[in-house]
């Protein structure tokens, strides 16, 4: 029992707490509980040694239990705050949550015909959010998904009926205030109709400079045919641990798109799985990672093919600089009915300071014989002849390593297909290749 | 020396569409026969059921080579008793070199036939010699099967098998397809050198061109699944210079 | 009636047999079954042990007590048996002739034992075949005989059984034993270094190129023993040495461990090969039996510009846990990996290497090659690690995996870390079948299934095989067909 310490009752404390102040129905109250039983029986995975899924990532600091949960948001943010600061556009469905409670007067609701965008709490039928709610991110997978689910009282659901193309993309965005050391656990339900096509953001930001401890869990369900465009940035700030989960379901048909982007924290950990449950499912999942300073982002990234005829895509890429450090775990598993599977995965690394370290892990685990798997990693520093041959046309070395970063993020920014959005990752990158430079070698 | 009679053919997995439908073909030894139709008639399947591809079914009919029922036969067992395709994609075999795969092909003909093993020596200035007369760049020999290679020098390739393994009927799926004219002399010469009254040869080719410089005592239209006519060489330059839309109505009735 | 044109897949060539299970009828003389402070001083006694070295072995015994009190066997490896119980097994077993000695001569030699090296094609006389390489057998725990000790002496390279290593040379042995492989490195290798029996040394002295292979056969042949060699080559300043073991066991339905370690020292300038033809008995078609081959391999370049090369052809053992490793400190130095697993029926195996690089400009290369057919489950397990003084390292992976049929497994573990910016890493991975096209291929110009299997199969492997010397590549050609009879086709 882990948790059998003065710290673990912090945490014992807020689930006290918040089944006191939001009552739930039944069975989420008896959802919650299990998510606490599994979380308060496993404890955090502090102990690295022999933990393949944690080796390379040090959560001592969660386990002191220093972050606070608030019940209820209590520090006002302004609308403009938010649009000097996240992704934002007027056009978007935004639902905006702030220390993970829902801002009504900050969210925009849908505006697509038939779309649903709004907080579990406001749903009137509550059937989908029962029948999907921790099936495919399960309480006793892990312990954040566990926490997570101990704490689920409010957060995004999103449907897409049966053949709606959504042109407006629906924003997510997840929000911690300055003035504390803030503990969330955003939570999201997405289901896509069949044949439904829709875009979806999720943000994480932080506003102020304390140490927070951001846990958020992300269900997708894809029906047949649907297709979801996925877009996931992170940008918290540099003392946060972000540790997040996303699930996803895909029905035959199916296609998954996501671009993952990640810079700041402390800790930043995106561990998303796709399964691949019925034929000709497919999913692309990409990403781009750059940090500096002392931040570690760690992508875990997986894949189940558990039906034939599928395939899946993964790419990531990173840049790395100061005593930074990124970790790349890539995982492909074909299972034995999943013949004519076809699966790719390469993680790209440049690394611009002796500080810096990158541990990669892609890795296959194949049990169909008619398949087409590969993967690749490399690491290393930018090529020195492209560098030589830019200084040669007379641009100054700065300059041309700034333009070779840009180019190697490039691939993956460039992809990002909601306009906004792709902008203001753009700007991020921009903001931060003077910083990545500056710990550079 | 080969009778295909009323030949139903369909290929694995593509549903029940069936690709022969009732050909029928006989070929003396001593012969050159063409084949020519467009794409989708069938050619392809033709070339490949001769040689008893695994992804393909036979529904009726029957193919005799030398009086011989050969439609039960491995590919093997096939090649073995003569027969030989030259690909229209060859596979490509990694690590393995086309001097090994040409001498464990060889052996296994000459085992059949009751002779012993060629010596590794003999072996070697026939290669060599071959490599010469089909005109491959020396070096091309030293990688594996196929990997790398460009169409034309795989074609090539498979002619230089042709002339090493010397079978008694020869059928080229499209040889002639994406080759410059130096390397279609290359291939004509290769048939025109081979051809003798106890060899035979099925040309299958979209285009007349490589007839240009190899005579065919037969030539067929082969038109969904069926032979709609048969004629000499004349027929082909038929073909080439009015298309074969002029089958359309044939084949629809 | 439909008429298929297909190939029959179902094949009736008969299951590879394992040709090498026979047993050899001599009386061993054991020590009691189980392991205890007492069994330990038993075979140092036995071998007539210097104090140091029992005082290593009871260091390592109590290392490994604490071991299986709290961490145990290691579990991350994809690989399933059941418990193992460390007091069912022989640590000692020895033919009684030898009386636990190694014989002066040949004609001190149990004839049993010659016809059974001779029976596995092994010959202990110096002779025309194998005529350049100079043989160490071992016959489970002891070494029977070497062969031409006498002309590599006068270069000054030593070869011999360990246990001779220990009573003359032991400056040598106690300089460099666990130096590489420190006795509380691993659950296995810290059994080994308690009770480890006996095993082979080399040591090439500084400048000499050994001028033939030097080779070590293990026989395991007792049943219910454990086998725990433990091999040491130092190759000193500027030599070179390419050493090759084999080894084979008889068809048992009870599994046996075997949990060797080899360490390897190459100094500056110096160049180590080895190559291993790993042929334990595989267990039977079933899964009953077989050798458990947990081993620990690792080689260290401490000079500058030295180098280590691995090789590895792995057909044998139900279950193989064996990562050679290489730990690159000195400056250009380069290390080496090439291996072919194969699994087949119900084996398992976990294998790889590690590439630690600690030098400026080091270099390893890593090209493995796994093969799953059967219910085989194959996994490759790698480390490229690069340390922050590692300046300008580079390393090139290739792993690949080939299936045949559908129930087996093929799985690519492998683990990249970047402590340094000018590191240079690709790795590359790919997983694929034997296609239908090639085989077609193939067969239309007169080669049978089986043939044509074999050629591909061959063929996808060579980048491996011709790494081997070559009297053996031939040798690990044919063991590869031999193995996978059965499953093709």
């Amino acid at each position: 029992m882990t948790l059998a310490t003065a710290r673990g009752e912090k945490y014992l404390a807020d689930f006290k707490a918040l089944k006191e102040a939001r009552p739930a129905p039944d069975w989420l109250e008896e959802l919650r509980q299990r998510g606490w039983d599994h979380f308060n029986s496993v404890g955090f995975p502090t102990e690295r040694r022999g933990n393949e899924l944690f080796k390379y990532t040090n959560l001592t600091p969660l386990d002191r239990g220093t972050f606070e949960f608030q019940i209820g948001q209590r520090v006002a943010v302004s609308p403009e705050t938010l649009r000097e600061r996240a992704p934002w556009s007027d056009d978007w469905t935004t639902l905006v949550f702030i220390d993970g409670w829902y801002s009504e007067g900050l969210s925009r609701p849908a505006a697509d015909a038939g779309v649903t965008a709004l907080n579990f709490a406001d749903a009137e039928d509550r059937q989908p959010l029962r029948e999907h709610l921790a099936r495919y991110a399960t309480v006793d997978e892990s312990a954040f998904m566990a926490l997570n689910t101990a704490f689920l009282a409010d957060g995004a659901y999103v449907r897409i009926p049966d053949d709606v193309q959504s042109k407006t993309p629906i924003h997510l965005l997840f929000v911690t205030t300055p003035g504390g050391s803030r503990a969330t656990y955003p939570r999201t339900l997405v289901v896509a109709g069949t044949n439904s096509r829709s875009s979806v953001i999720e943000s994480y930001i932080s506003l102020g400079d304390e140490a927070c401890f951001t846990a958020p869990v992300a269900e997708y369900v894809l029906e047949p045919g649907a297709g979801i465009d996925h877009l996931r940035v992170l940008v918290e700030n540099e003392q946060t641990f972000h540790i997040g989960t996303t699930r996803v379901y895909q029905s035959n048909d199916s296609t998954f798109s996501s671009i993952s982007f990640a810079t700041g924290p402390r800790i930043g950990r995106n561990d998303l799985h796709t399964l691949l449950d019925a034929p000709g499912a497919e999913c692309t999942l990409h990403g781009l990672y750059l940090t500096t300073n002392r931040q570690q982002i760690d992508n875990h990234v997986s894949t189940t093919h558990a039906k034939p005829h599928g395939t899946s895509h993964q790419f990531y890429k990173g840049v790395l600089s100061g005593n930074s450090r990124a970790v790349f775990s890539g995982r492909v598993l074909v299972e034995k009915d999943a013949q004519k599977s076809v699966a790719d995965q390469r993680d790209l690394n440049l690394i611009l300071s002796h500080g810096a370290e990158i541990d990669t892990k892609p890795s296959l685990e194949i049990y169909a014989d008619d398949v087409k798997c590969s993967h690749g990693a490399t690491a290393g520093h930018g090529d020195p002849a492209a560098l030589f041959y830019m200084r040669s046309r007379g641009i100054d070395e700065a300059t041309a390593q700034a333009m070779l970063v840009r180019g190697f993020a490039a691939e993956i920014a460039d992809e990002i297909g909601v306009e906004a959005l792709r902008e203001y990752v753009q700007r991020v990158i921009e903001d931060t290749i003077p910083l990545l430079l500056a710990e550079a070698d | 020396m080969l009778q295909v009679t009323d030949l139903h053919a369909s290929v694995i997995g593509a549903g029940d569409t069936e690709i022969l439908k009732g050909l029928s073909l006989t070929i003396e030894a001593g012969e050159v026969h063409a084949i020519m139709g467009p794409n989708g008639s069938g050619k392809s399947t033709l070339a490949n059921v001769l040689l008893g591809r695994p992804d393909y079914v036979v529904n009726s009919g029957t193919v005799e080579f030398d009086g011989e029922n050969i439609l039960q036969m491995f590919p093997e067992q096939r090649a073995l008793r003569g027969m030989f395709l030259a690909f229209q994609y060859p596979a490509e075999v990694p690590g393995v070199r086309p001097w090994q795969f040409l001498k464990a092909a060889l052996d296994a003909r000459r085992n059949f036939a009751g002779e012993e093993p060629m010596s590794v020596r003999d072996f070697t200035k026939l290669f060599d010699d071959k490599v010469k007369a089909v005109g491959i760049d020396p070096d091309l020999v030293k990688r594996s099967l196929n990997e790398g290679f460009s169409g034309g020098e795989k074609k090539r390739h498979e002619m230089l098998q042709l002339e090493i393994l010397e079978p008694r009927l020869a059928i080229l799926d499209e040889t002639d397809s994406g080759l410059d004219v130096d390397a279609l002399r290359i291939v004509a010469e290769g048939v025109n050198n081979l051809r003798s009254p106890d060899r035979a040869f099925l040309i299958v080719t979209h285009y007349q061109r490589l007839l240009n410089y190899v005579e065919p005592d037969a030539v067929h239209i082969l038109i969904d699944g069926k032979i709609v006519e048969t004629g000499g060489p004349e027929l082909a330059l038929k073909v080439e210079k009015s298309g074969y839309e002029q089958y359309a109505t044939a084949a629809a009735g | 009636m439909a008429t298929p044109n297909t190939i029959s897949r179902k094949s009736d060539l008969s299951a590879g047999e394992y040709k090498w299970g026979f047993v050899t009828e001599v009386e061993e003389d054991f020590a009691p079954k189980g392991l205890s402070e007492d069994i330990v001083r038993l075979i140092s006694a036995k071998k007539d042990e210097p104090e140091w070295l029992l005082e290593w072995r009871l260091r390592s015994y109590n290392h490994w007590v604490k071991m299986a009190k709290t961490q145990g066997e290691p579990t991350w490896a994809k690989i399933r048996y059941p418990t193992i119980d460390y007091n069912d097994i022989y640590y000692y077993a020895a033919p009684k002739s030898s009386q636990g000695k190694a014989p002066e001569s040949l004609d001190d030699v149990d004839p049993e034992m010659l016809a059974t090296f001779e029976k596995l094609g092994i010959p202990l006389q110096e002779r025309e075949k194998l005529a350049g390489v100079a043989i160490d057998a071992v016959f489970d725990s002891v070494s029977v005989a070497t062969t031409y000790t006498k002309q590599l002496g006068e270069l000054g390279i030593i070869f011999c059984s360990f246990s001779e290593a220990v009573k003359n040379h032991p400056d040598l042995v106690q300089k460099y034993l666990g130096s590489v492989v420190p006795y509380s490195d691993n659950f296995f290798a810290t059994l080994n270094s308690a009770v480890f029996s006996d095993g082979s040394f080399a040591y090439i002295p500084p400048g000499v190129r050994c001028p033939m292979e030097l080779m070590t056969y293990f026989r395991m042949n007792a049943e219910g023993t454990g086998q725990f060699e433990r091999t040491l080559i130092i190759a000193d300043k500027g030599a070179y040495v390419s050493y090759l073991e084999g080894c084979t066991a008889p068809f048992r339905k009870t599994s046996q461990l075997h949990a060797a370690v080899v360490e390897l020292v190459a100094l500056e300038d110096a160049e180590i090969k080895y190559s291993t033809i790993q042929n334990w008995f595989p267990g039977t078609k079933e899964g009953e039996g077989g050798v458990y081959n947990f081993v620990t391999k690792r080689g260290i370049c401490r000079g500058a510009n030295s180098k280590i090369s691995w090789t590895q052809v792995e057909t044998g053992s139900a279950i193989t846990w064996k990562y050679p490793s290489v730990i690159l400190q000195g400056d250009n130095s380069v290390g080496e990996f090439y291996s072919v697993a194969l699994t087949n029926n119900y084996q398992q195996a976990d294998t790889g290497t590690k590439m630690i690089h600690i030098g400026k400009n080091t270099k390893s290369t890593i090209v493995a090659k796994g093969i799953s057919a059967g219910h085989g489950q194959n996994t490759y397990r790698g480390q490229v690690k690069i340390m922050p003084s590692a300046e300008n390292a580079t390393n090139h992976t290739q792993c690949d995996s080939l299936l045949v049929g559908d129930k087996c497994g093929a799985h690519t573990v492998p683990y990249i870390e970047v402590r340094n910016p000018t590191a240079r890493l690709e790795h590359e991975a790919s997983t694929s079948k034997v296609s239908d096209d090639q085989l077609f291929y193939l067969r239309s110009r007169g080669l049978s299934e089986e043939e044509a299997h074999h050629m591909i199969i061959t063929g996808w492997t060579r980048d491996v095989i011709k790494e081997l010397p070559f009297e053996f590549a031939m040798e690990a050609s044919q063991l590869l067909k031999v193995s996978l009879e059965g499953a093709v086709g």
